[in-house]
């Protein structure tokens, strides 16, 4: 499924570990670094390799919320939603977002640039409001730097 | 300043490259974690030894001996024995151990090198959490770095010691950071916290013996070796010593992390370094230990010193350090809402008083804090804590109650005047700007 490169990749993470299995978070990962979400068949093919069924993929896939066992728009945001975040202008920034997206929390831009999602705290509060975007943290946002960001994701 | 500034853990933070290894060993680095594995620092047992008379208290949250926790490896089991170093780091307000990752990942890997030659562990895996894009990042090179430089691997050094450091990379969930639940995240199996006992140090990663520990508190232990127990004793206060990262968030003019020494003034914490409360508002209230921990009022925080009996004394804890600071015009309904809506969404679903509890919590909190709260309310919500609150496989149901349980206690006329009033009351109490609205 994967080429020569991400094999010898995931077989290296593979190899961290006396029991296969544990290998199942970061293997997935990296699949949905490279396809953006672990759909039916990249979870049949991840139990494939780490030997284990499809259902124990499954069972974690549908776990966590930073893994994504649905499709999504080409640019992830996730807005902190927790306290400190929303005390000092978090919520002012993530109606900012749904009004300037048209989307509500989880929802993809019909053009399917953009999906939103909440998020709780991200262990930068002293810094906040704070964003993910693709996975990189912004922090201290104004409306104005939240809107060059979403320009410059193309 | 009166305030006992510490800059050991912190030392390194604002340096060029501080990230380096080559930076690191110009700073000493790795000189003690050598010294341990030539055996020049006493046997492995002698370094538990040291940790435990070093006074040295977890900085994850639940605050046990370091030491202490070491000694109970069982010997000789055939079995081998692993380290998994915490940074799981999602207690909201608490934003320590990132900076560690960030700033200087090397401190942290010299720590899990003398660790594992403590316990006897030749494996430990680094748990971070997904969104720690950059930690993970510098984690990784910087063990890349070490292997490179021999001081991971087979033989190290010539001491005969080996060691192989692995980062294992979470999924965006807060209950992961519970040290069972950890394990079973890195099994690979859903991670629903485990029954304890068997505690992990006896039974932990694959049933073998497992040391879990947070990411400051393995990052203290190169200084411990390298200036001895009674050095580390004598930080702070003498029931509670140490330099710890306290991360200060919310309505203060300068939030950020602060290294000082236990036992000091909570307000002057907040009117000194953190430059008082924005905006020249007033003090409302403080979580002082990550959300998990009770809240005091701002005539509490003036009493407050932060130590384990100070805090104590107050009622609280000092948990994971996250010091979240709530200005007069905050709405402490609001305000408990947004947490509770937390606990809820993290509770892993597996017992059923948390699982069913903190979902109902978050319902009747949306009735009171939208003005159509009943009278009984409160008497209910303190009701579903007290049917929550032990009864439960792991600590999160606990640590949601804390807040909810203080925060309707200390500040039961919000709720009282939200249920008076009615719906009409609500646009005009909640409008602030700063008052947090969690959103669904
Ligand atoms: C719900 C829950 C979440 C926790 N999250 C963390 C965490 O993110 N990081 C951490 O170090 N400890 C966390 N802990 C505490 C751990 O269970 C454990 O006590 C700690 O990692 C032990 O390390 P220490 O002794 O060095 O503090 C959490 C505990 C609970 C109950
Ligand atoms: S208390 Fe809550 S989070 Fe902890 S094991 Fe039970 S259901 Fe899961
Ligand atoms: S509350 Fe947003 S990062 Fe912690």
């Amino acid at each position: 499924m994967f080429d020569e490169t991400i094999t010898a990749e995931l077989e290296d993470i593979r190899g961290r570990y006396p029991v296969a299995k544990a290998a199942l978070v970061p293997v997935l990962h990296v699949v949905q670094r490279e396809q953006g979400w672990c759909n039916a068949e990249a979870q049949q093919w991840v139990a494939g390799f780490l030997d284990i069924t499809a259902m124990e993929v499954f069972e974690v896939v549908t776990f966590y919320p930073m893994l994504y066992h649905a499709p999504r728009g080409k640019h992830l945001i996730h807005v902190c939603r927790t306290l400190s975040c929303d005390a000092c202008g978090g919520q002012e920034l993530w109606q900012h977002l749904k009004a300037k997206l048209g989307v509500e929390r989880g929802g993809t831009t019909d053009d399917g640039r953009f999906t939103l999602r909440g998020a709780e705290c991200l262990a930068s509060c002293g810094t906040a409001p704070v964003i993910l975007i693709d996975g990189e943290r912004h922090e201290n946002l104004s409306h104005d730097d939240v809107d060059k960001l979403l320009e410059s994701a193309t | 300043m009166t305030l006992p500034m510490g800059n050991i853990i912190s030392a390194r933070f604002g340096k060029d490259d501080s990230c380096a290894l080559k930076g690191y060993r110009a700073d000493g680095g790795y000189d003690a974690y050598l010294a341990a594995i030539h055996g020049k620092k006493g046997t492995p047992d002698d370094i538990t030894a040291m940790v435990k008379a070093s006074g040295l208290k977890g900085r994850g949250g639940a605050g046990f001996s370091t030491g202490m926790k070491w000694s109970f490896v069982p010997k000789n089991t055939g079995k081998p024995v692993y380290l998994c170093v915490n940074g799981d780091e999602s207690e909201p307000g608490t934003f320590k151990d990132r900076q560690i990752l960030e700033l200087d990942p090397h401190q942290l890997l010299e720590g899990v090198g003398i660790t594992c030659y403590a316990i006897g562990a030749h494996t430990a895996y680094v748990y971070l959490r997904c969104e720690f894009r950059d930690g993970i990042r510098k984690t990784e090179a910087a063990i890349k770095e070490a292997y490179a430089a021999g001081l991971f691997g087979k033989d190290i050094d010539g001491s005969g010691f080996d060691l192989d450091v692995h980062v294992h990379i979470g999924g965006g969930a807060y209950i992961c950071g519970e040290e069972t639940s950890l394990l079973n995240s890195i099994e690979g199996v859903r991670p629903y916290p485990r029954n304890k006992p068997p505690f992990p140090a006896v039974e932990g990663l694959w049933s073998c013996p497992t040391i879990i520990n947070n990411v400051e508190t393995i990052a203290n232990i190169p200084h411990i070796v390298k200036h001895g127990a009674e050095w580390h004793a004598k930080l702070g206060h003498p029931d509670d010593p140490g330099s710890r990262l306290w991360c200060v968030s919310g309505h203060v003019n300068t939030p950020g992390v602060f290294e000082i020494e236990t036992g000091y003034s909570l307000q002057e914490l907040i009117d000194g370094p953190c430059g008082g409360i924005r905006n020249g508002k007033r003090l409302k209230a403080i979580i002082p230990g990550g959300s998990s921990s009770k809240v005091l009022t701002a005539n509490e925080v003036e009493k407050t010193t932060m130590d384990t009996p100070g805090i104590r004394a107050m009622g609280s804890s000092l948990g994971s350090a996250g010091i979240i600071v709530l200005d007069e015009d905050t709405c402490m309904v609001q305000a408990n809402l947004n947490l509770m809506r937390f606990y809820a969404h993290e509770s892993c679903g597996q017992c059923t008083p948390c699982r069913e509890g903190t979902p109902w919590v978050v319902k009747i909190l949306e009735r009171v804090a939208s003005g159509h709260g009943r009278k009984a309310d409160l008497e209910l919500l303190l009701d579903i804590a007290h049917n929550m609150e032990g009864r439960t496989v792991c600590a999160l149901a606990d640590g949601a109650c804390w807040p909810l349980t203080s925060i309707i206690k200390k500040f039961r006329h919000e709720y009282e005047a939200k249920i008076q009033q009615g719906p009409e009351a609500d646009a005009g109490t909640t409008a602030g700007a700063s008052a947090p609205v969690g959103a669904a």
